[in-house]
């Protein structure tokens, strides 16, 4: 006679795997990635496969040696060293990308105890602490010659052009128009800047993908992008001149990649919907204000971790909406 | 018009409904039953019969002990050969009333035929004591019983009956057949059950993705006043009496409260049938519609069963189950209990045998919270099942009281959804139990 399994209720599970969850976000992230390939070649092909080994070596060995278990899931790592290295400037030397994997997996993920435990973004993290200690190299904006039969884009990126020529009193609007900067050109992929925020448009086409697989829900970034654009059209609309616009915003620095892929990250982010709106808006407010106001011309890496910081307290204080009263 | 859905939480699991294309056959009596006295929520029934007494079908077998427990009947006729404890589908040790089948010999008052009686012809009091004397328990699963039920406090006051067929849980079709092959049995039966509680209104429920039982329920109602048949989304767990209650009235059951503090009365379709079958046609419960279901069975069936059929008996007739281990659900998948014994007989509540393979079901290792917060999302209570898993292995009784862990409904929605696999359900029922009997010893001082 068969062998009967017994075991509690209930008897199937979800196809929707940690797993299948992890290969979506990649999947995702794939189209950004091959466009930045195009515009910026070798140099950010480099880069990512110095990320995603360094990252995997990182995390194999503190867990294997630190902790004695096995990485949990490979593809967890894989998108945190793609996210890495989209945050990189493409001409970036690869000993840049070695350091920011140290740091991201070693200090901000390995060292609250790996894959569900950190409070930081991993690659935000690794981004931010290159920013800090290698200024220079962080923000020097030559782009090699990619794939495509076109210019390289050099020079600042749009945001620092715009924080650099505001500083010299000239209107907003001219050093848009002076530099070519529409918000167009952002979309398709011609915006100087790092790796990942080459293309607006293959950035959506990852978000569409998220949310029709039911990966992420749209509450984090709709609400990031929401609050971006409320406050710039406010500010656009009292100074033209002093004040970048709401599509300027949209479009430029790593806002999408920020929005899409960085805050929505299940460890990093609240839980409850009330949480993940607050979280979001939190977001765009900080962003926005290092925009305008902060000596960074970019502020997306720093406003992400400072609203990291809230979740454990969002999770605590906005409960779900309970059934019975 | 929409479809309604109730408003917090739930999944959308695959449906599997493989056997709604098979209409309710009639199951050969077996040579033996073993019919439980524990087929209802709260104690068991008293052995009435003893050893070598002759029964027919419908004969009264056990009677109530106690406020909340019920009659039961035998389903077959024959000598009784045993009154002894044996373990039932959930594997606990209660007393069986074990029958040799002889003929089919029925009590005399019972009426066989398929006529329908429509005239109802008793008041609301005889209507209640027949109900009670047929042994009729809730038979969505939760099999309470159903005159009580039917007769809330002096103080609460019911305004609406509902019906539910809404069948939530994946590869269930018993519901869904006896709407379409009975339904103006049901609706009768709802009829009498609104006359005992004197309400006016009455809400049939059936989810959308069964538009033929839909289409029978509406036109067997279409005479009748205050009845309205209402389509529902396919969302799991539809058919909990608690959600049912807020997709249909918008009205929440208190935390701690029953049905009735919000006007609603609950009755599942299959339980009108029985009402029907036992006041007008004098036919207590001693059968009931299950499926029998699974990928792995050759054949899926809707089957009218004897109660205390074993249930070896049933699968054999579907050319057993195979050689490779299983799991035998007893029930759907969500919320079924897996059956340790195969020589287990049916119940009152027994809805389903679902037979899944291993692959189906084996319980993956368990990873590492990501903190997706999807499990917060399915909820249908609105609880965390996250941080009940966590308070629940730090064993944190009073954080989790406060987070209200005793509004569980043990639907499964968490676990069901949950990516890494942690076994929240497991979790959540052994931390609600510690903190029950918490509460309770409180009460008690």
């Amino acid at each position: 006679m068969a062998r009967l399994l017994v075991s509690p209720s209930p008897h199937f599970q979800s196809p929707q795997t940690t797993q299948v969850l992890m290969n979506d976000v990649l999947i995702a992230l794939a189209p950004a990635t091959l466009v930045s390939l195009l515009f910026y070649g070798w140099n950010a092909l480099l880069l990512l496969a110095v990320c995603v080994a360094t990252c995997l070596l990182c995390e194999f060995l503190i867990e294997k040696y630190l902790l004695g278990r096995k990485i949990p899931s490979i593809s967890a790592t894989i998108i945190t060293a793609v996210l890495l290295a989209l945050n990189l400037p493409p001409a970036a030397p690869w000993w840049i990308a070695v350091i920011g994997s140290i740091a991201a997996i070693g200090i901000a993920k390995m060292c609250f105890g790996g894959l569900g435990q950190n409070i930081f973004n991993p690659a935000i993290f690794g981004r931010v602490f290159l920013l800090v200690s290698f200024p220079v190299a962080m923000t020097s904006w030559a782009a090699p010659q990619g794939w495509l039969p076109i210019d390289a884009f050099s020079g600042a990126t749009p945001l620092a052009q715009i924080n650099e020529g505001l500083r010299q009193g000239i209107p907003a609007s001219e050093i848009i128009a002076e530099n070519g900067l529409s918000g167009w050109r952002a979309f398709f992929g011609a915006a100087g800047g790092s790796v990942g925020e080459v293309s607006a448009l293959a950035l959506l086409a990852g978000f569409v993908y998220l949310l029709v697989r039911r990966t992420i829900r749209p509450h984090i970034p709709v609400s990031i992008l929401g609050t971006v654009v409320i406050l710039t059209t406010i500010f656009w609309l009292v100074n033209p001149d002093k004040f970048t616009g709401p599509v300027f915003n949209l479009l430029s620095g790593g806002l999408l990649l920020g929005a899409i892929f960085m805050a929505t990250d299940y460890v990093t982010s609240p839980m409850t919907t009330v949480g993940m709106i607050i979280y979001g808006v939190l977001i765009g407010l900080i962003t926005v204000l290092i925009r305008y106001f902060g000596s960074y011309p970019e502020g997306v890496s720093f406003a992400i971790l400072i609203a990291n910081m809230t979740v454990p307290l969002l999770n605590k204080y906005c409960k779900p909406k309970r059934f019975a009263a | 018009m929409k479809n309604r859905t109730f408003t917090i939480g739930g999944v959308h699991p695959a449906e599997h409904k493989l056997a709604k294309d098979a209409p309710i056959e009639k199951f050969p009596i077996p040579a033996k039953v073993a019919i439980s006295m524990a087929q209802h929520l709260g104690a068991p029934a008293t052995p009435v019969v003893n050893k070598g007494d002759k029964v027919k079908v419908g004969q009264v077998i056990g009677t109530p002990t106690g406020f909340v427990s019920g009659f039961v009947h035998s389903s077959v006729s024959g000598t009784v050969t045993a009154v002894e404890p044996r373990a039932d589908l959930a594997g606990n040790k209660v007393m069986h009333v074990c029958i040799d089948v002889e003929g089919d010999e029925f009590e005399q008052e019972i009426d066989c035929s398929d006529r329908i009686d429509r005239e109802i012809k008793l008041s609301a009091e005889e209507l209640l004591e027949k109900i009670k004397n047929a042994g009729i328990v809730g038979m969505g699963g939760a099999t309470f019983p159903t005159h009580i039920k039917l007769a809330p406090p002096k103080d609460k006051k019911a305004e609406y009956l509902i019906i539910n067929g809404s069948e939530c849980e994946p590869y269930v079709t018993a519901d869904d057949r006896l709407m379409r092959e009975h339904p103006h049995e049901i609706v009768l039966g709802a009829r009498i059950m609104a006359r005992v509680l004197g309400v006016e209104t009455v809400v049939l429920t059936v989810e959308e993705n069964k538009p033929e039982a839909f289409e029978a329920l509406s036109n067997a109602t279409m005479r009748y006043v205050g009845f309205n048949v209402f389509r529902m989304k396919k969302k799991y767990p539809q058919g909990g009496e608690k959600q049912l209650i807020d997709a249909v009235t918008r009205r929440r059951v208190p935390s701690g409260g029953l049905p009735i503090d919000t006007g609603c009365v609950v009755q599942n379709v299959a339980t009108a049938y029985a009402v029907y079958q036992a006041v007008q046609k004098n036919k207590p419960l001693i059968e009931r519609v299950m499926t029998v279901t699974g990928q792995c069975l050759p054949e899926q069936k809707n089957y009218l069963v004897r109660i205390g059929t074993p249930l070896s008996a049933i699968l054999d007739s579907v050319g057993g189950i195979p050689a490779e281990s299983v799991k035998v659900v007893s029930g759907g998948p969500m919320m079924g209990k897996a059956v340790a014994n195969l020589d287990a007989t049916t119940q009152k509540g027994s809805s389903c045998l679902l037979v899944l393979t291993p692959e189906q079901t084996a319980r993956t290792p368990e990873m590492v919270c990501i903190r997706c917060g999807r499990c917060t999302q399915a909820c249908p209570m609105g609880l965390e099942p996250w941080l009940m898993n966590r308070l629940g292995r730090a064993g944190d009784t009073a954080a989790l009281e406060e987070n209200k862990i005793y509004d569980c409904i043990e639907c499964g929605c968490c676990q069901f959804t949950c990516p890494s696999h942690i076994p929240l359900l497991d979790i959540v029922r052994t931390s609600k139990a510690d903190v029950m009997k918490i509460i309770r010893s409180r009460a008690k001082k």
